[in-house]
C-alpha cells in the first residue's frame, strides 16, 4: 500500500456549487501531509466525504484500501478532528471522551492515557464549557487519537492554541507520524504546514493545485537576496548590478529585494564594492510556504 | 447496538438531565395526586379541567392509580422534549459527526439511541407511578376513602396494564419528538413546535371541529394513556398512532441515514 488516502475525480456539488470540483490526489503512508488552501476551497467538504460524512456527487476515494462508501470498514483504524473539536458542553472532558470510547468500544484506561498525553488530566473532571480554545483542541485530537489510528484526520488542529501549545501540537503530529501514523492535516496557517508537513496537497475553489513533497514546493520558488547599502543613493547602484546581471530586482523599504540564486552574493558584493558600495546587509531568503501558496493560487497577501 | 445504547446512556445520566427530569417527575406527579385527594370536596373540581372526581370513584380499583393517569399527559410532553433535545442537540452541538465517524452505520445508531431514550422514559414513568401511588396511599386515610379495593388483584392487572398504556403513550410522544428533531436540527425549534402543536392547536381543533380529534396525532397519543373513551375506542388511538408514528419515523429515519452531516 503506498498511499493511504487516495482520492478521484473526488466531486460534490451543492445545487449549482461545485464545492468540490474532480480532486484527485494521494496521501503517503507514514507522513505527515498538508491540506492547504483558502476558506472555501473545499477542505471539510473534501474530509467530510472521506469520513463518510457526506456523500459525493461523483468519483471515488479509498481510505486504507477500502471505498468510502463503506466507512465501517475504514473508520475503526481513523481517527478525525473535523471542522474545530466538539464536544457535549455540560459533560466533563473524560466524560465526553468516555462517550466516544463506549461507542468505539475502546477501553476507558486509554482514556486516561489520552488525558495525560494532551496535558487535559488535572481538568478531566471540570466541564467542557469551562475549556479554553486551547484546551478544547487538545481534546478533540484526544479524542482523534482513540481509536489507535493508522490514519489521523484533522482539521485546523493548532486553531486557537497559543505558541506553546502550537509547538505541542506539531511535536506530537512528528511523534505520532514516527510511530508510523500517517496524518493527514488541513490548516490555514501555512507556516505551520511549512514546518511540520512532508507533502501538500494544495487546493483552491475546490480543485487541487499541487500536490507533492513540501520541499519540492518551497524548491520550485527561487531564492531572494536581501541587500542594503550604508547610503541611500546606493540602491540605484546595487539595482543597476542586478539588472545588469540579469536579475530583476524591487525596493522594499531601504532594502533592495533582488531575485537570484545564492550564488549571485559573491558577485554582487564584489560589484558592489568595485563600485565604492559598502553592503551593510547581504541576506539569502527562501520563499516561504505562503508565498508559494499565493504564487500558486495566484492570491495576494 | 448495544455500545451506541450504553454511549447515549453517559450523555442521559449527567445529573442535569437525569436527577432534574426524574426529580421533576416525580415532584409533578406527587403534587398532581396529592391536589387529588387534598381537593376532594372542592366546587372547583378536584381532576383535569375543574372535573370532579367523587370519594366513591377514588375507592375504585383504579382509584390507586387515577392520580397517575392524570399525569401521564404531562409525562408525554417531557418524553417528547427530552426525545427531541437529545436528538436536536447532536446537531446544534455538531457531536454527531463525531458519533458517525465511531459508529459509521447510521441506522445503528439512531436505534441504539432510540433505545436509550426508551429506556430514559422508562424510568420517568416508574418514578411517576411510585410519586404518584405512594401519596395516594398516603392521604387516602387522611380523606375516608376506603381503600379496600386498591388491593384487590383486579386493581395490580388495571394497574400493570395502566403503567403500559402510559408508557407506549410515552414513547409515541418521545418518537415524535425524536422525529421533529432529526428533521429540524434545532431543539428550541423541535420543542416548541411540538408542543404548540399538541398542547395549544390540537386543542383548539378538537373543541372548535366536531370530531376531528379522532384524526389529531396528539389527542390519539394521549388517549392510549387514558386507555379509552367514550368515544374513540382503544385500539382506533392504537392504530391510529402507530400510522402517524410509521410516517413521522419514516420520514426522520430517511433523513438520518440519507442525509449530509455538514454541521
Amino acid at each position: 500500500m503506498s498511499a493511504v488516502i487516495s482520492a478521484e475525480n473526488l466531486t460534490k456539488k451543492y445545487g449549482d456549487l461545485l464545492a468540490v470540483d474532480h480532486v484527485t490526489f494521494d496521501i503517503p503512508v507514514g507522513a505527515i501531509t498538508g491540506f492547504v488552501g483558502p476558506n472555501g476551497a473545499g477542505k471539510t467538504t473534501t474530509i467530510r466525504m472521506l469520513l463518510g460524512l457526506v456523500k459525493p456527487s461523483a468519483g471515488n476515494a479509498r481510505i486504507l484500501e477500502h471505498p468510502i462508501s463503506e466507512p465501517e470498514m475504514y473508520l475503526p483504524f481513523v481517527g478525525a478532528m473535523i471542522e474545530g473539536p466538539a464536544f457535549y458542553p455540560a459533560l466533563s472532558g473524560r466524560e465526553n471522551l468516555r462517550v466516544l470510547a463506549r461507542l468505539g468500544d475502546f477501553p476507558y484506561k486509554k482514556v486516561e492515557e489520552l488525558l495525560e498525553l494532551v496535558g487535559l488530566a488535572d481538568r478531566a473532571t471540570s466541564k467542557f464549557k469551562t475549556y479554553s480554545l486551547g484546551m478544547k483542541q487538545r481534546l478533540g485530537i484526544a479524542a482523534a487519537l482513540l481509536p489507535n489510528p493508522k490514519v489521523l484526520i484533522l482539521d485546523e488542529p493548532v486553531n486557537g492554541l497559543d505558541p506553546a501549545g502550537i509547538h505541542e501540537v506539531r511535536n506530537l503530529l512528528r511523534v505520532l507520524a514516527d510511530s508510523g501514523i500517517s496524518i493527514f492535516v488541513s490548516s490555514h496557517i501555512l507556516s505551520e504546514l511549512e514546518v511540520i508537513a512532508d507533502h501538500l496537497v494544495v487546493v483552491d475553489h475546490g480543485k487541487v493545485l499541487y500536490q507533492g513533497a513540501t520541499k519540492d514546493l518551497l524548491a520550485a520558488h527561487k531564492p531572494r537576496l536581501a541587500v542594503k547599502g550604508s547610503l541611500v543613493s546606493d540602491q540605484e547602484i546595487l539595482r543597476e548590478i542586478a539588472t545588469s546581471a540579469g536579475y530583476p530586482s524591487e525596493l522594499s523599504g531601504d532594502q533592495v529585494i533582488i531575485m537570484a540564486p545564492e550564488n549571485f552574493a559573491g558577485e554582487l558584493n564584489k560589484a558592489a564594492f568595485a563600485k565604492g558600495v559598502v553592503l551593510t546587509l547581504l541576506q539569502i531568503t527562501r520563499p516561504t510556504l505562503e508565498e508559494s501558496f499565493f504564487e500558486i493560487t495566484g492570491g495576494e497577501k | 447496538m448495544i455500545r451506541v445504547f450504553r454511549s447515549e446512556w453517559r450523555k442521559l445520566r449527567r445529573p442535569t438531565l437525569f436527577a432534574g427530569t426524574l426529580g421533576i417527575v416525580f415532584g409533578l406527579s406527587v403534587l398532581i395526586t396529592a391536589l387529588l385527594f387534598i381537593l376532594l370536596d372542592s366546587d372547583g373540581g378536584n381532576g383535569p379541567r375543574g372535573r370532579i372526581i367523587t370519594r366513591e370513584t377514588l375507592a375504585l380499583p383504579s382509584g390507586l392509580y387515577l392520580g397517575f393517569t392524570n399525569f401521564a399527559g404531562l409525562l408525554g410532553t417531557i418524553a417528547l422534549s427530552v426525545f427531541a433535545a437529545q436528538t436536536a442537540l447532536e446537531y446544534t452541538n455538531g457531536t454527531l459527526r463525531n458519533l458517525l465517524v465511531r459508529q459509521p452505520k447510521r441506522l445503528v445508531l439512531l436505534a441504539g439511541k432510540y433505545l436509550a431514550m426508551c429506556s430514559f422514559a422508562l424510568l420517568t414513568v416508574i418514578i411517576s407511578a411510585i410519586g404518584s401511588i405512594g401519596i395516594s396511599l398516603l392521604l387516602a386515610p387522611t380523606k375516608d376513602i376506603n381503600t379496600d379495593a386498591w388491593f384487590s388483584s383486579e386493581s395490580f392487572e388495571l394497574l400493570y396494564s395502566n403503567l403500559g398504556n402510559v408508557y407506549l403513550s410515552a414513547i409515541a410522544y418521545g418518537t415524535v419528538g425524536m422525529a421533529v428533531g432529526i428533521i429540524l436540527r434545532s431543539p428550541i425549534s423541535s420543542i416548541s413546535i411540538s408542543l404548540a402543536w399538541i398542547l395549544i392547536l390540537e386543542g383548539i381543533l378538537s373543541f372548535t371541529v366536531d370530531g376531528l380529534d379522532k384524526w389529531l396525532p396528539g389527542q390519539l397519543m394521549s388517549l392510549i394513556a387514558e386507555s379509552s373513551n367514550g368515544d374513540i375506542s382503544y385500539t382506533y388511538a392504537l392504530v391510529g398512532t402507530a400510522i402517524y408514528l410509521t410516517i413521522f419515523g419514516g420520514i426522520a429515519t430517511t433523513l438520518f441515514v440519507k442525509r449530509d452531516v455538514s454541521n
